[in-house]
């Protein structure tokens, strides 16, 4: 589990991190979201321990991290920048990490052959793709079988063998129980991946809820109307509130109305439906929509 | 006989927490971790054997050119000894290289993320880093001296000079004292390589702490320079004869005090700056 509560940092006049409070609870993937600069690193930084705070605490698993006894055993990460040596091999930077803990060799060997990197664990760091450099990464953060697992964009670089294993690797430490915090640009693979959400925008929490709830919440949602009589259904659905949009094909979009309301006016008018279906905006549709209200708002209270 | 039958409720089916084979960190296991690290590196295999050519190699070429050394009043076996170490003078420069990136190398590349987020607590990073290299250093520095000091004095007599023993005064302290004046100065580039976390930062000030300063001092007025013997690599070398301010040098083990001090006060800055940083 990880706590974060009334987390700020700030670089000299820059607040990256503004007054942060969630959870992230253990058994689901929870995704971890927001636009570029929202401070999705910088809260994983602090999560590590490896930025101190300015003001407000982190807890894993409980503890203050960088007091735990041991705690590659408490959390495993992958940074969004390379954290590797490149002058050494794949098994030597593994092993490295590994020793600080009294991790044998057979533990390395296992996350080595686990993130497909058997064939290429001898060779420098420095000589790897991005897609392999983020396994390698992938593979430091499993080290310690950790209880907390939290990976900066895993699916960067990847190929979509690569991206595939990401997302089973992610479920079943999930399944296992395990607290899993992945941020991603990719919202199909992010909806595929986590069942809850965290959504930053400029540094403060925007939305923290279950995947289903934060798309069902978009407004962006609506319903997609057949109709040989698109201009006289358009002019009869018109009213505050509602937008009716037709690409000049028998089809009508409209959103601020739902399908009984659109069903019932049709057949008040005698106006022929072919179709009618209530569509749910994708994340990333949601995504979009509200960050772009959280920009905005901030844009809007600074003044 | 009866079947055995189990009564009881079943087990609970509550998941276990999953074993963890990570322990504790402990000083002993970042020792191992950074030897890892260090050992695995080919710049540290390769300044290493430079080093330790350098140590001999220049030894035996002093000891082969010139006069042979002869023993007199003015000229104390040591002075011949020291002589014949100059190569510790170059390799000072190879090793302190290993110094400065065994820090600044993990900052350049990003490793120190993957250090300090399995190592929060940090400072043991860098005393496991200072034990390493000391740990490598000394042992090394150390038989290339003794190695120097019986090549050259092979090379000496069978030219005709006076045969220097190890057991002559002041002769043990130069050979052992080049190895720890070696030994610090690597100290000292691993507090300048941690403290400012670029390698072309750290090696500047490195070079210019050892090479640079102390011929620029040696050019200075002497109404100007009482400080000169106080300089780190003229304090450092008073251990073993080769304080470049010969006239006024401090004795042997007030300057390898002096030097210790500097490699302290650098550490102790290092250390606090490792621990309030963010990375």
């Amino acid at each position: 589990m990880i706590e974060v509560d009334g987390l700020t940092k700030r670089y000299g006049g820059k607040t990256a991190v503004d007054g942060l409070s969630f959870v992230v609870e253990p058994g689901v993937v929870t995704g971890f979201l927001g636009p570029n600069g929202a401070g999705k690193s910088t809260t994983m930084r602090m999560i590590a321990g490896l930025d101190r705070p300015t003001s407000g605490t982190v807890r894993v698993n409980g503890k203050h991290y960088p007091k735990a006894p041991a705690p590659m055993a408490e959390l495993g990460i992958l940074l969004d920048a390379r954290s590797v040596h490149p002058g050494l091999s794949a098994r030597s930077n593994l092993l490295a990490l590994a020793r600080t803990a009294g991790i044998g060799r057979r533990r390395v060997n296992e996350v080595i052959e686990l993130a497909g990197l058997g064939e290429v664990a001898g060779n420098r760091a420095g000589g790897f793709s991005l897609g392999m450099g983020q396994r390698l990464g992938v593979a430091a953060a499993l080290l310690g079988q950790p209880q907390t697992v939290v990976l900066d964009e895993p699916v960067n670089g990847l190929d979509p063998d690569g991206v595939r294993w990401i997302r089973l690797l992610l479920k079943s430490l999930a399944a296992e129980g395990r607290t899993v915090l992945v941020s991603s640009h990719l919202m199909s693979e992010m909806a595929q991946t986590a069942a809850q959400l965290i959504v930053l925008g400029r540094g403060k929490l925007i939305t923290e809820s279950s995947v289903d709830d934060f798309i069902g919440h978009a407004t962006t949602a609506g319903v997609l109307v057949r109709t040989p009589e698109t201009a006289r259904l358009g002019q009869l659905l018109a009213a505050p509130g509602v937008t009716v949009v037709n690409d000049g094909t028998d089809l009508l979009r409209v959103s601020g109305a739902t399908a009984e309301q659109i069903g019932t006016a049709a057949w008040r008018a005698h106006l022929p439906v072919h179709e009618l279906t209530p569509t749910h905006a994708s994340l990333e549709e949601a995504f979009m929509q509200v960050t772009r209200d959280s920009i905005e708002y901030q844009a809007g209270a600074t003044r | 006989m009866s079947a055995v039958t189990r009564t009881g409720p079943a087990p609970s089916p509550v998941v276990p927490a999953p074993a963890t084979l990570a322990g504790p960190v402990t000083q002993a296991r970042v020792v191992r971790a950074e030897w890892t690290k260090l050992w695995a590196l080919r710049s540290t295999r390769w300044c290493t054997l430079i080093a330790a050519v350098l140590i001999i190699g220049v030894g035996a070429a002093v000891a082969g050119s010139g006069t042979a050394y002869r023993v007199s009043a003015g000229n104390p076996p040591a002075a011949g000894v020291s002589a014949a170490l100059l190569g510790v003078l170059i390799a000072q420069l190879v090793l302190g290289v290993v110094g400065v990136l065994s820090f600044s190398g993990e900052y350049g590349t990003g490793m120190i993320r993957a250090t300090l987020a399995v190592v929060p607590s940090r400072l043991p990073v860098l005393w496991a880093k200072l034990i390493v290299l000391a740990g490598l250093v000394l042992p090394v520095t150390l038989l290339c001296a003794v190695i120097d000091f019986f090549t050259a004095a092979a090379i000496e007599s069978s030219r005709g000079g006076s045969a220097i023993s190890l057991t002559d005064p002041g002769v043990l302290r130069t050979v052992a004292g080049s190895s720890l004046y070696l030994t610090v100065v690597v100290i000292i580039g691993l507090a300048l390589g941690a403290l400012l976390r670029k390698t072309a930062a750290g090696l500047s000030v490195f070079a210019a702490v050892f090479f640079v300063i102390p011929v620029i001092v040696e050019a200075l007025p002497r109404t100007i320079t009482g400080f000169a013997p106080y300089l780190p690599s003229n304090a450092g070398g008073s251990l073993w004869g080769q304080s470049a301010s010969s006239a006024d040098a401090l004795s042997p083990w007030a300057g390898f005090a002096c030097l210790c001090g500097y490699a302290v006060a650098l550490t102790a800055l290092a250390a606090w700056r490792l621990r309030r940083r963010d990375v």
